[in-house]
């Protein structure tokens, strides 16, 4: 294996447009919106972005190309990642890597939705052709059905309990409590957690994310580019992505993580109990669980009792999901792949928004994304790290 | 088992009448194989000619080999019910007023794993067996039922969203006259129609067979005659407001072709009754049948047009019987379009000689009309769309398939 390391790249200028509900702005908007705080933090101007890559479900019928003319920009990299949850950790790695080659000084990476009444059913019932013709038809409205399957199947498997997922989510909003942009705030207890109404059986109220709208973003560029500018840089150890793994599984009990971990943590050169906090993905909390095992914080099937060890809060043994996560954030479309990141930027540059985690010097993010058809098909996770 | 379903109760008239929703009837044109098993009520996939995989979700590349030798083909329906849920808020407004609704993942033994609607009597872990149906979009969707026969299985809601079943459900025959239309009256008195009403035009004829309506349960001779605009209307406005089922079995059957035909006479009574009989009931039924696609549990549900299965292919010895049957056909695809947004179903049955006496010289095999009616029933309980009734229309239907031009040279004998 000889892959080279992200040496002298960085990610900065963590960047969150404030989340709706509902919006009646348009996905440009929002898009545009980030765009402009990336530059003034950033203290750029427009042109110096002479890359992009953005992701967005409901840009449509406009691509990426058509953003350039939209915002006036003239980058000569462009890339559209298309990848839901996995965006942001994708759109990062390409992103370094041209910077790295020098075919980009400075990319602006941007994810951002809108979410009109309506948009979200528009969005799964032209999803994928798989939704289309095999799963749409039965009723699922979206992911919850998909979702709630794959936690069944995992229960059953592993002997999780409803109470254990109970724990990841009541851990996210704890840690939501301080995070300004999250939308849901009310303090949840494990009885309003277990006594929520059923959506889709096993998963009930709060284990399901809460589609919205919204925007995050944040800059790639040399360290000395970042350092030029004033700017704190985050460094990238390592990062894997890998896409329709395991395929012989009938149903989906582990993630592409699990194929890619040790690479991971080899290329990083840290292992599991270096990590200092973890963003992972968390749609449902199912899904959560499983990177935990995946990524090698504890064995496969463990992962319950992994969550029954330790305390999840930013305060915690292992604060996972430090800003609420998209389970107390909202889920803003593509955006919602870049949560996870954008909050570890700020972390490991000591700009939370919400609670700091002490001392977090490493942070594991990752990310999943696109059920396509019975289960998610992408999934990355990048190792990050406090520039020297 | 299923609950068995009750009479349904009076319908309160001053309630609103549920209006029809569709489930998502979106399909790849790949998936539409899927569509053409299930109106036959086949269980079909998509097996690779070149590895053998058997393929699902449809796909127009092999994912064992990257073949486009993709063909639809009959497979081991039997699996297992790995995992189930129960949906109970749904985005899709068909869904949602009709939740809770169970669905699950059945891992097929011939390999593929499928999304699935679920029969009320499988359970998790348990083995079911897969069927293809239509919904009330008309597309098709996998449904897993017990692997074995439950009792009053036909009863299961969710099942009952893809069929037709006539029972407690108004029927109207429209020509009791033949024997053809007494078998069916017969059929559905017997599978526990509400009312079977039967048409005869000019009731106060006598006619061979009159004494056997007469006999059956629940059926009602009314006064019906398709090629008569004003009584195809009084009919509609006397009962159509309660019927569920029409079963179209008008017949008009004349042997001959058209050159050695004095005029056109002859040909104008077959269309007459074929084409513009089906034309009329449409108008005069379709409507209200079409306000009542989602009536409760005894909606308004099929409409069945019996078809000579030369509708699809000149047979020249009943040459210009054929054209009318085949004007009727079309007819009946296109009164298809127009119920589908009810949740209506249109089911063409075709059928081969029938052993009546307008057939006397074909040679056996022929169709009994008993054997129709049974036939139509059970396309009724099925939901099916396209049903080839006898040898001979099955023989037709796979002639067809394979090579159509050689067939028109065969049946010009």
């Amino acid at each position: 294996m000889w892959r080279k390391s992200y040496d002298g790249v960085v990610a900065c200028v963590p960047v969150t447009i404030p989340y709706r509900r509902y919006s009646t702005h348009t996905a440009h908007w929002w898009i545009g919106r980030a765009l402009r705080e990336l530059t003034q933090q950033a203290g750029l101007r427009l042109k110096d972005l002479d890359g992009l890559a953005v992701s967005s479900f409901t840009m449509s019928p406009d691509t990426a190309i058509a953003l350039t003319q939209h915002f006036g920009l003239s980058p000569r990299w462009l890339d559209q990642v298309s990848l839901g949850g996995a965006s942001g950790i994708v759109a990062l790695r390409r992103a370094a890597r041209a910077v790295q080659v020098g075919d980009a000084d400075c990319v602006a990476c941007v994810a951002g939705d809108t979410n009109q009444v309506g948009t979200f059913s528009k969005t799964l019932s032209s999803f994928s052709r798989f939704t289309q013709d095999a799963v749409y038809p039965y009723g699922t409205g979206g992911p919850n059905a998909s979702f709630a399957l794959i936690t069944k199947n995992y229960m059953n498997t592993y002997g999780a309990r409803r109470e254990d997922f109970g724990k990841i989510c009541i851990a996210q909003r704890d840690n939501a409590m301080a995070f300004p942009h999250a939308l849901l705030k009310t303090k949840l207890t494990l009885e309003d957690y277990m006594s929520a109404r059923s959506i889709c059986d096993p998963l009930h109220l709060f284990d399901c994310v809460m589609p919205c709208a919204g925007a995050e973003a944040f800059l790639v560029c040399r360290e000395t580019f970042a350092q030029a500018h004033g700017l704190t840089g985050v460094r990238v150890l390592a990062t894997i992505e890998r896409h329709n793994a395991f395929a012989q599984d009938p149903i989906q009990i582990r993630g592409g993580w699990a194929m890619d971990a040790v690479e991971l943590w080899s290329l990083a050169a840290a292992k599991p109990d270096d990590v200092d906090f973890v963003e992972t993905y968390d749609d449902y909390p199912v899904i959560a669980m499983m990177q935990f095992e995946d990524l090698g914080f504890c064995k496969k099937g463990e992962g319950a009792d992994f969550v029954r060890s330790h305390t999840l809060t930013n305060g915690g043994s292992f604060p996972h999901n430090t800003s609420g996560g998209q389970l107390s954030v909202g889920q803003a479309g593509a955006a919602g792949g870049y949560l996870g990141l954008v909050e570890a930027l700020r972390q490991l540059s000591d700009a939370a928004l919400g609670t700091q985690v002490p001392d977090a010097r490493i942070g594991l993010v990752s990310g999943f994304g696109m059920i396509n058809y019975d289960r998610g098909l992408a999934s990355c996770a990048a190792i990050l790290a406090r520039a020297a | 088992m299923s609950e068995p379903r009750g009479r349904p109760r009076r319908k309160n008239p001053l309630a609103k009448t549920r209006q029809p929703l569709l489930p998502p009837g979106l399909r790849s044109r790949t998936a539409l194989g899927l569509t053409a098993a299930a109106a036959e009520g086949r269980f079909a996939l998509q097996v690779c000619s070149d590895c053998g995989l058997v393929i699902y979700p449809p796909r127009d590349a092999c994912p064992g080999c990257l073949s486009a030798r993709l063909p639809y083909q009959e497979v081991n329906p039997i699996g297992t019910l790995v995992v189930e849920t129960t949906v109970r808020i749904a985005a899709e407004r068909y869904f949602r007023e009709r939740a809770p609704w169970r669905i699950g993942m059945v891992k097929l033994n011939a390999g593929p794993l499928l999304v699935v609607h679920l029969h009320g009597d499988v359970t998790e872990g348990g083995r079911v067996r897969l069927a293809l149906k239509l919904d009330k979009s008309g597309a098709a969707v996998a449904i897993a039922l017990p692997e074995t026969e439950t009792l009053n299985m036909q009863d299961d809601p969710q099942l009952r969203e893809m069929t037709c079943d006539p029972k407690f459900r108004c029927v109207l025959i429209t020509d009791g006259r033949s024997a053809v239309g007494q078998a069916m009256a017969k059929a559905l008195s017997v599978a526990g129609a509400t009312v079977v009403f039967v048409g005869v035009a000019e009731p106060w004829k006598p006619f061979v067979g009159m004494d056997l309506l007469h006999n059956l349960e629940r059926v009602e001779i009314v006064p019906l005659d398709v090629t008569d605009t004003e009584s195809v209307a009084m009919q509609a406005r006397q009962n159509g407001g309660r019927i569920d089922i029409v079963i179209n079995t008008a017949e008009h059957v004349r042997p001959g072709g058209i050159m050695a035909r004095h005029g056109v006479a002859t040909a104008r009574e077959e269309m007459d009754v074929r084409y513009f009989g089906l034309m009329r009931l449409a108008q005069a039924f379709g409507p209200s049948m079409a306000a009542r696609g989602a009536d409760g549990s005894n909606s308004a549900t099929a409409f069945v047009n019996l078809l000579s299965v030369y509708a699809l292919m000149n047979w020249p010895t009943y040459g210009a019987y054929s054209a009318a049957e085949a004007a009727s056909l079309s007819a009946s695809q296109c009164l298809r379009t127009e119920l589908r947004p009810a949740g209506v179903k249109v089911i063409n049955v075709f059928f081969g000689p029938l052993e009546t006496d307008w057939f006397q010289t074909v040679p056996p095999p022929k169709v009994t009309p008993r054997a129709l009616a049974e036939a139509v029933l059970d396309a009724l309980k099925n939901g099916l769309e396209e049903v080839f009734v006898g040898d001979v229309a099955t023989q037709m239907r796979a002639r067809l398939a394979v090579n159509p031009k050689a067939l028109e040279r065969e049946l010009a004998g």
